[in-house]
């Protein structure tokens, strides 16, 4: 009998060890400066609210602890986009200016490897800047620092809450540098091929309600040359 | 006993590993795709948007009804001439296969547009982008912009068509988006 409590504690201690060594993988860390930033391309960085309640409109399947915004907004709850989940924001430029309008899908990606500390994202937007243009954006994003450093903690406090300064780039792909594709597809972007990166900001997570305080930042890279010479901006 | 306890040690580690490496924590649900094989045009599929059970946001300055009423669209001029929704997908069995977004305008200083993203989580991502002006028939024309997962390196048209199916409010469905792809693989650059 002990010889077997013996092995059950050794179990245990074993999961708890790799569990351990899982969240302090000291190679979890993701880049918190934006590869675009030493490109030394045009940017055009973009800002939204990632707070569901500071957005236009938010969608899930209505079982998380975030909740849908506004009332009554329909959910998505069928099988096929239950792991989904749709933001719509207002995007504002450098200046805290109205700049745009965003429409973010987000779904879980079955290429996630806990063990390679990649909780992956797969994510699209849709972008409309009046009176320049429209754009696409697609890329893998990966969550692992924000749920090691931001969720648990806050699900392990004693007040069910976590306070900081969070920050990280959360685009790591499909480019080789890690930066996302970026699809013009009108105006001034029509036809344009370039990259984007997602950086998001968190200060204050509830563990009953999700982000209390917390942004994002879209930047895209401005081709240099031929046509995109008109796109060098100046909210950069 | 504490070699016991040492190999229960060993046994947690490599369980846990072997656990957390074979069981997937994403499994997204799949429906089988319902694709035709369209004669010289590749492969075509039908996704269909009913109205108004289907459209989960739409902001229009300016109106009061917006969908959800609850909605503050942001009320700039900047957005004064545009369009913007979000609707649920169904593939040609009224199953919801994924999302979508639709914004158009037709007065914006950069030329009008009407513009589609479509999601369909466990496939991919189409951006397609549409004439401003529809065709006869009320029909859209369009061509596939960029994809990804399953959509990616293929090009072709896509087709847009409002069809009004009840005069009766209370239907079920009152009226139908018809979105019908039509791609083709493209060739791969060294061929």
């Amino acid at each position: 009998m002990k010889y077997l409590l013996s092995l059950l504690l050794g179990l245990v201690a074993g999961a708890a060890l790799f569990i351990v060594a899982l969240l302090y993988n000291p190679f979890g860390g993701r880049l918190v400066v934006s590869p675009l930033a030493l490109s030394g391309q045009p940017l055009i960085d973009l800002s939204y609210s990632a707070v569901p309640g500071e957005s236009i409109a938010f969608v899930n399947d209505g079982e998380s602890i975030i909740q849908p915004y506004p009332d009554n907004i329909a959910e998505i709850w069928e099988p096929t986009v239950k792991e989904t989940w749709a933001s719509t924001v207002l995007l504002t430029n450098a200046l805290g200016a109205p700049a745009g309008i965003g429409f973010k899908f987000s779904s879980n990606s079955e290429r996630t490897r806990l063990l390679e500390s990649s909780a992956l994202v797969e994510s699209v937007w849709h972008v409309y800047l009046p009176g320049r243009g429209t754009f696409f954006v697609d890329q893998t994003e990966n969550y692992w620092s924000y749920i090691r450093d931001v969720i648990l903690p806050a699900r392990w406090s004693p007040s069910d809450s976590w306070r900081g300064n969070w920050n990280r780039v959360t685009t790591i792909g499909p480019n080789a540098l890690g930066t996302g594709r970026v699809t013009g597809a009108g105006g001034e972007f029509a036809g344009m091929e370039s990259e984007a990166v997602e950086l998001l900001t968190a200060r204050a997570y509830s563990a009953d309600h999700g982000p209390v305080s917390m942004s994002g930042n879209l930047t895209i890279a401005i081709p240099v040359g031929g046509e995109q010479d008109s796109l060098t901006s100046t909210e950069h | 006993m504490f070699k016991t306890f040492v190999f229960g040690i060993v046994l947690g580690l490599g369980g846990t590993g072997a656990l957390v490496h074979y069981v997937p924590v994403v499994n997204q649900h799949r429906e089988a795709s319902l694709i035709e094989f369209a004669v010289n045009a590749g492969n075509s599929e039908l996704f269909q948007i009913d109205l108004p059970d289907d459209r989960i946001l739409a902001g229009v300055p300016g109106q009061s009804a917006t969908v959800p009423a609850a909605l503050e669209w942001p009320d700039h001029r900047i957005f004064a001439d545009a369009q913007a929704e979000l609707f649920k997908l169904r593939d040609r069995d009224d199953v919801v296969v994924g999302i979508a977004s639709r914004i158009s305008s037709s007065k914006d200083a950069s030329g009008p547009f009407v513009q589609w993203m479509l999601h369909l989580p466990a496939r991919g991502t189409l951006f397609v982008i549409f004439d401003a002006a529809p065709a006869d028939g009320g029909l859209r024309n369009g061509t596939l912009r960029g994809g990804t997962g399953d959509f990616a390196n293929l090009s072709g048209s896509v087709t847009e068509q409002f069809r009004e199916l009840s005069q009766d409010p209370d239907a079920d469905a009152v009226a139908r988006i018809q979105l019908v792809t039509r791609l083709v693989g493209q060739p791969m650059e060294d061929e």
